[in-house]
């Protein structure tokens, strides 16, 4: 079994369950009070990737489109594991601007080019299913199509022999089975593994651990945010059936009425 | 009269869902007076999907059964020929992948969670972003638009019915595309049937459980009150992060869209993450200590209490109904 060489893309996004608020002109998220972290499927891609490579050994790369405070996202992929961090931007991004999916996708297929240019071709790219801030499900197809690979989106389990992936799909009743040459693409969903915590001497390996930037100026896509809003609160009115044990005749009541008991 | 748009129809062997109804409602929503032309691909037999004005059938061996680069491919042709409004669907897993392809082939902008679009030059659109806590107004500026609504944005219209059978349809059109000899590189190659019966997604009452729950062996009470009424167990994303369910059972941003008639929160304070994943529902019944939790003021029935006491009570009097009649 030959070894594998990885690369998995990461986002930086605000912690799931943050409270968001907007800047004044409400073109931003205001990013000040906000705890980031990694988005969760590619959190899950950067464990995948750790399993790949304990079982087939290789080395794992992971990268992201993002400014400087990224770096926090990419010491901890190294921290649990990763070899090698590549962050990708410009002053734009480094500002905090979010490119599009278009110019994001470009980036990176620029950047994992110049990289199989210099060290050989990866045989893995694995990305999140979708960001958990902007939800575009479309970056790591982009790229798969820019650089001709094969890629299937949602899967929940990868098994590598003989130089064929076979990823899983879950759907409703089970999962779909999919089969593909290498060097493949994959679109990894939260529920393929429960990712590890770093290690103390794991932390100290990131913190030393050199980050190696790209610079790339994509052209822009075809789709441009022009503000963000909240939505407007739905009021219900609760009917409380009662309290502790002695609401179950009431609650029967209710699924009676829905037809349900 | 504008050119028509065309809608992707996400089916699995000629099955089809409540998605398909969503995408006709989000494609005659945003282009009233276009033309809706069903796009069904792969299948042998000629379909019938009601709710359309014509249907395209898309016909290639390498089409069979889902591939989603050889779909994108065809639907990319397909659209060259056509010169579509717009291609629509509903953000399911497949109904995003395929138009991620397609948008990627053709070098177009994809629009995803899409909550309402305005046509125009750009396009004025709102998605729905951070899993549904904040909305983002944007442009889309493209030659060919491609968009998909988020699941249960667009209510469906009970009117169209949407089946696949042998009858033919006088509306029905063939088109076979040009593939490369590698675009069924991706196709599904296997299946592995876990569930049968009552799925998570097709319930009509799903009962969830959250961090209340505190434990794999809490979720005992839960079972037994999903399999009385005939539903589905679902659980929040701690559930599964403590190893208490299997992944397949979380409902939420990360995990799976549920739009049951009845959801029975329990255990579960209400945090946006999970609540989008369930905001659809009919009705919603919160049990949970805290009556300040968000899932409490937001349902429309509470019962304050420890969901190990209520439960129990509740599948008692369900039983002792029964069997008293």
């Amino acid at each position: 079994m030959s070894a594998l060489r990885i690369l998995v893309s990461v986002k930086r996004v605000p912690a799931p369950g943050a409270q968001i608020t907007l800047t004044a002109d409400a073109r931003a998220i205001d990013a000040r009070n906000l705890g980031f972290t990694t988005s969760p499927h590619e959190e899950c891609a950067v464990e995948e990737a750790i399993r790949l490579v304990d079982t087939h050994g290789g080395d794992i790369t992971v990268l992201t489109v993002g400014p400087p405070e990224a770096d926090e996202q990419l010491r901890y992929a190294i921290s649990v594991g990763a070899h090698h961090a590549i962050r990708v931007g410009n002053e734009e991004i480094a500002s905090g601007e979010d490119p599009d999916p278009q110019a994001t996708a470009r980036a990176i297929a620029d950047a994992v080019l110049a990289l199989e240019a210099e060290a050989g071709v990866f045989d893995v790219l694995l990305f999140g299913n979708e960001s958990a801030d902007s939800g575009g499900f479309q970056v790591g197809v982009r790229v798969a199509r820019a650089l001709g690979r094969p890629i299937v989106n949602g899967i929940k389990a990868i098994d590598i022999a003989d130089g064929v992936l076979t990823a899983r799909r879950e759907c409703d009743t089970g999962f779909e089975v999919y089969r593909m040459p290498l060097p493949a693409a994959v679109g990894v969903k939260e529920g393929i593994n429960l990712p590890r915590y770093a290690t103390l001497p794991g932390r100290l390996r990131a913190k030393k651990a050199d980050v190696q930037t790209i610079d790339a100026s994509p052209p822009r896509g075809g789709l441009a945010t022009v503000q963000f809003a909240t939505p407007a609160v739905e009021v219900t009115e609760t009917v409380l059936l009662g309290t502790g044990a002695d609401a179950a005749g009431a609650v029967v009541d209710l699924l009676s009425e829905l037809g349900l008991a | 009269m504008s050119n028509p748009v065309l809608v992707f129809i996400d089916h699995d062997r000629g099955a089809v869902g409540d998605d398909t109804r969503q995408a006709f409602a989000f494609a005659r929503a945003c282009l009233p007076d276009a033309a809706v032309a069903a796009v069904v691909i792969g299948g042998d037999t000629t379909p019938a999907v009601t709710g359309a004005d014509t249907i395209w059938h898309v016909r290639h061996a390498e089409l069979d059964d889902y591939a989603p680069e050889a779909w994108g491919d065809a639907l990319h042709q397909l659209a060259a020929e056509v010169t579509p409004s717009a291609i629509v669907t509903t953000g399911t897993e497949r109904g995003n992948e395929v138009l991620a392809h397609v948008a990627a082939i053709a070098d177009e902008p994809f629009a995803a969670n899409v909550v309402a679009a305005t046509p125009g030059a750009p396009w004025q659109i709102r998605r729905a972003r951070w899993g549904g806590s904040l909305l983002e107004d944007a442009t889309l500026t493209a030659v060919l638009p491609i968009l998909s609504c988020a699941l249960h944005a667009y209510p469906s219209d009970p009117s169209t019915t949407s089946t696949t059978s042998t009858t033919s349809n006088p509306n029905v059109a063939e088109f076979v595309p040009v593939l490369q000899p590698d675009a069924g590189r991706t196709r599904i190659v296997d299946r592995v049937q876990v569930a049968e019966g009552i799925t998570l997604t097709t319930a009509p009452v799903v009962v969830s459980g959250g961090r209340g729950v505190g434990s794999e062996e809490g979720f005992a009470a839960i079972e037994a009150l999903a399999e009385l009424l005939g539903g589905a167990v679902g659980c929040s994303r701690v559930v599964t992060n403590q190893g208490w369910r299997p992944h397949a059972d979380q409902v939420g941003q990360t995990g799976k869209r549920v739009a049951p008639d009845l959801y029975i929160a329990c255990g579960i304070s209400g945090a946006i993450q999970h609540w989008v994943g369930m905001q659809a529902a009919k009705q919603i019944l919160a049990i949970n200590l805290d009556r300040d939790a968000p899932m409490v003021t937001k349902a429309d029935y509470a019962v304050i209490g420890d969901l190990h006491e209520v439960i129990p009570a509740i599948v008692d009097e369900i039983r002792r109904r029964r069997a008293a009649t």
